[in-house]
């Protein structure tokens, strides 16, 4: 059973992602990038941490995303051209992502008695849990964040505002 | 049962695919959204070694989770922000591509 919904979902992300590397209109991209985001948060549910996946379809696939598509359809953005540039990147990119990939496999899959095996169910991280570790031993941070947010939301209107 | 290494194994498919298209990508809209995905490829490994650590320890271990939880806090704050100075830079330079965006190359 979990291996079944981790194999179907993890292969939504992975083709997900290899879908928004091969488009070449952004808006097929960013919708693509949703169905990865989505995927990912079954995945977090499959490792029991329920908050994070509601957190994460809220977040990502709603606010985030919307952001994307929303600005996407805002700088009418066409498809992309391929420049002299892009050969260069060709060149470079698709090696070193490999390479990346074969040694995180590596070193991941030679560990994976160490890491043992994940069973549905069990340490399942209610919001109550988070929640006490969060406003008892990390409440400075949070309280930070929401300065960081602040400072956000007014660099981003500053930014985008017309020029008098 | 699913070994944890899957996982792991999973998000680093999912960053190596982020990496090759930030690298790739010419749109700049592309290219903000490929860091989107290597950062929830990283999440994902925050979420499979928090839980490896509860297994470890034997009890719930939650310290994995509230960092993915600042990320997305910070995730979020940067898309906004990213958002807008791409939004900046479409009107200055009147272009997504980051081939013509060269100012600062020498």
């Amino acid at each position: 059973m979990h291996l079944a919904l981790f194999i179907i979902f993890a292969g939504l992300c992975v083709a997900g992602a290899l879908n928004l590397l091969l488009q070449r209109h952004p808006i097929n991209s960013a919708l693509s990038l949703i169905v990865v985001m989505s995927s990912l948060s079954v995945l977090y549910l499959l490792l029991g941490a329920e908050f994070l996946a509601a957190a994460q379809v809220i977040v990502y696939s709603g606010a985030i995303m919307v952001l994307f598509t929303f600005v996407i359809m805002l700088l009418n953005a066409g498809r992309e051209e391929r420049t002299h540039g892009s050969k260069l990147a060709y060149i470079a990119g698709f090696p070193g992502a490999a390479a990346l990939l074969g040694l995180l496999a590596y070193i991941f899959l030679s560990q994976r008695t160490t890491f043992g095996n994940a069973r549905l169910g069990e340490y399942l991280a209610t919001t109550g849990d988070l929640s006490r570790v969060l406003f008892r031993d990390l409440l400075l941070p949070f309280e930070v964040t929401s300065v960081l947010i602040l400072i956000a939301i007014l660099g981003a209107v500053a930014l985008a505002r017309k020029e008098h | 049962m699913v070994p944890i290494a899957y996982y792991l194994v999973l998000s680093a498919i999912l960053f190596s695919i982020g990496v090759a298209a930030f690298l790739i990508k010419r749109n700049i809209i592309t290219v903000f959204m490929s860091i989107e995905l290597m950062l929830n490829a990283v999440n994902l490994t925050f979420v499979a070694f928090s839980r490896q650590w509860s297994q470890a320890t034997g009890h719930l271990q939650v310290s994995g989770q509230l960092f993915v939880f600042f990320v997305m806090v910070v995730a979020a704050a940067e898309a906004a922000v990213g958002l807008a100075i791409i939004i900046a830079v479409f009107r200055a330079r009147n272009t997504l591509n980051v081939d013509q965006i060269d100012l600062m190359k020498l």
